[in-house]
């Protein structure tokens, strides 16, 4: 569905209800915009899959069973098993937990400090501008992989360090978003009102500008979040992020590289799961960005 | 226009500078120096060898003496000399600087003759069933990690169609039949993970023109539509496609990283994974600050073409 007819389909939503109450409104937009279901739907999903891992894998995921080693896909294990004769869907179940913690941590942070390097840098503008500006040019001027592989390198392998390499990477990309928004609202009437009656900085910023701006963050944060889980999962497939046996995607499908021809389901399920977790946040992001477009909260 | 491009250079120099700085700083914050490397946790050497070994690789200095020493050097083109191989380690980014030149121009190309008409197809046929295949195609696409995609297309020519790429690099001047059967793996893998990007700016890029009056003028002068979507859409939608193509280049060369390690290309992008797995710090800080300053010189050019295509920005 094209972003002319959802806005048109949004604008009607939202004119035909006009005393229809803000929750009620976004839940109806929700439904009607069909990638933010379905990527919802699948968000939710992938979540309570990684909630109650323990519960929806038959196996545990790190102990070890040499007799049944690299067996193929069976009814006993849906997945296949590993040179360790761990249960591979087991080991995947586990994974989604470690994925998503592991973004949704790197993004939370990320959006923290992006949003008040971004806050800062368009409102106050001037040398607070220009110094968060020439800072975040720095980080813009290394690939996003490599700035990640990086500062893995320097921290050392392990989850947390693999969740501040995220973090570091992405905030600038939230920073900028965040500036750019604010630089359109800072001069509104509303701003120079709060100014006008003796409103402090820090009060304008939380209350007034920052509700402002919330739709270009959650759009972003959405994205990123996707961003996230593949930049997880090549730290991990290189070594630097999550560290064996613990059954991280990347981790997984660092050792079916070995056995590529002999055991390919090693290979494929990890990488089918990483593909549906980030096609997921993709479509919801993308939904996401049709739903809260500005044109239509102008209109 | 050569104004625009001189305060553009001057620009470029504080984060150049910046760069320069954190990248520096960050090789020595990391806990533990070379001596230590080399002497090892078990030995217990005397004083007189901590001394003189902090003083061979020039870490008794303070941290500004050495920052101006080593800018000093790179500025002329000397990066250091790498611990583990002795070697000159501007002469090591020399050797596989055009093997990962190779893969992101084959990969760009990739991207651009897959995304381009891919994009004007979907725009062509909005909201119809092709159009709705391409999208969730594109979006399939960039969900999937490269070193997955790369496993499972060599799984698959291996298992069905019995082949494979070959082993070792040789370079296209040499051996060009082998090096075309090397790279065209490696490229339509780190290629297709642009491809969808730029068919995805190309797409709505083609909207917003086809949209415009001048394009509703030529169809009332009942001009061919042909020449409507190539001559006058085509020649307009492309601008912004240029930058995002420019931009991408930067991700080519993080994607490039792990495209030579799943095909074990001696590019730069394995240069520095396996300084970083060694702890050869010279040739990381020399090999990140090269591609940095590469990403920002790349940056530089699309931004001087766009200017050039689009002469409003000259202006701002």
């Amino acid at each position: 569905m094209t972003k002319g007819v959802h806005l048109m389909e949004n604008a009607t939503v939202l004119r035909a209800h006009p005393r229809m109450p803000q929750w009620r409104r976004s839940v109806r937009l929700t439904f009607r915009n069909r990638l933010v279901f379905v990527g919802g739907l699948l968000v939710v999903a992938l979540t309570l899959v990684a909630l109650f891992a323990g519960l929806v894998a038959p196996y545990d995921p790190i102990a070890t069973n040499s007799s049944v080693a690299l067996r193929s896909p069976s009814v006993e294990h849906p997945f296949g098993t590993d040179r360790f004769g761990r249960d591979v869907f087991s080991r995947a179940i586990h994974g989604s937990r470690i994925s998503l913690w592991v973004s949704l941590a790197s993004v939370a942070v990320a959006t923290t400090v992006g949003t008040i390097l971004g806050l800062a840098s368009g409102y106050f503008g001037r040398w607070t501008d220009l110094l968060i500006s020439r800072v975040l040019d720095i980080l813009f001027s290394f690939p996003g992989l490599l700035l990640a592989i990086g500062i893995a390198a320097f921290l050392g392998p392990g989850q947390n360090n693999a969740i501040l390499a995220i973090a570091i990477v992405y905030s600038p990309l939230i920073a900028r978003v965040v500036r750019g928004s604010v630089l359109a609202e800072r001069h509104k009437e509303y701003v120079e009102a709060a100014r006008l009656i003796g409103a402090r900085h820090g009060r304008i910023l939380r209350r007034h500008v920052l509700p402002n701006v919330l739709s270009p963050i959650i759009v972003q944060a959405s994205i990123t979040l996707s961003y996230a889980i593949l930049i997880e999962a090549s730290l991990s497939y290189l070594g630097l992020g999550t560290q064996p046996p613990n059954p991280s995607w990347g981790t997984m499908l660092s050792e079916g590289r070995p056995f590529l021809e002999r055991a390919p389901w090693m290979s494929v399920f990890p990488g089918m799961s990483i593909m549906l977790a980030v096609f997921a946040f993709n479509l919801l992001g993308d939904g996401l960005r049709e739903m809260l477009d500005p044109r239509l909260r102008s209109g | 226009m050569a104004k625009y491009i001189a305060t553009r250079l001057v620009s470029v120099i504080p984060t150049l500078f910046g760069i320069s700085v954190l990248v520096f700083l960050a090789v020595r914050f990391i806990p533990g120096t070379i001596v230590d490397q080399i002497l090892g946790a078990d030995s217990i050497p005397t004083q007189e060898t901590i001394d003189s070994l902090r003083a061979y690789f020039g870490i008794d200095q303070p941290i500004h003496t050495q920052y101006l020493r080593w800018i000093g050097d790179a500025v002329q083109g000397d990066l250091g000399t790498s611990w583990r191989t002795s070697q000159p380690v501007a002469s090591m980014i020399a050797a596989r600087l055009p093997v990962t030149i190779e893969l992101t121009v084959a990969a760009m190309f990739v991207a651009l003759v897959t995304g381009i008409p891919l994009g004007i197809l979907s725009a062509m046929r909005e909201n119809t069933r092709l159009d709705h295949v391409i999208r969730i195609a594109s979006l399939f696409s960039l969900s999937v990690p490269i070193f997955w995609q790369a496993a499972m297309l060599i799984l698959v020519l291996s298992l069905w169609f019995n082949w494979t790429p070959p082993a070792g690099y040789v370079g296209p001047i040499e051996e060009p039949g082998t090096n075309f059967r090397m790279m065209i793996l490696p490229s339509i893998v780190l290629g297709t993970s642009v491809s969808a990007t730029i068919m995805r700016m190309t797409r709505s890029s083609m909207l917003d023109v086809m949209r415009q009056d001048y394009i509703r003028t030529a169809r009332a002068k009942g001009q061919a539509e042909r020449v409507i979507v190539w001559a006058h859409g085509l020649k307009n939608a492309l601008i912004p496609v240029i930058t995002v193509a420019g931009l991408q280049v930067g991700y080519l060369l993080g994607g490039a990283v792990i495209t030579e390690e799943v095909f074990t290309l001696p590019g730069l992008g394995r240069l520095v994974l396996g300084a970083i797995h060694q702890r050869d710090y010279p040739v990381v800080q020399g090999a990140v600050l090269f591609i940095a300053a590469m990403f920002i010189l790349i940056n530089l050019i699309v931004d001087v073409i766009y200017a050039y295509v689009n002469p409003t920005l000259r202006y701002d």
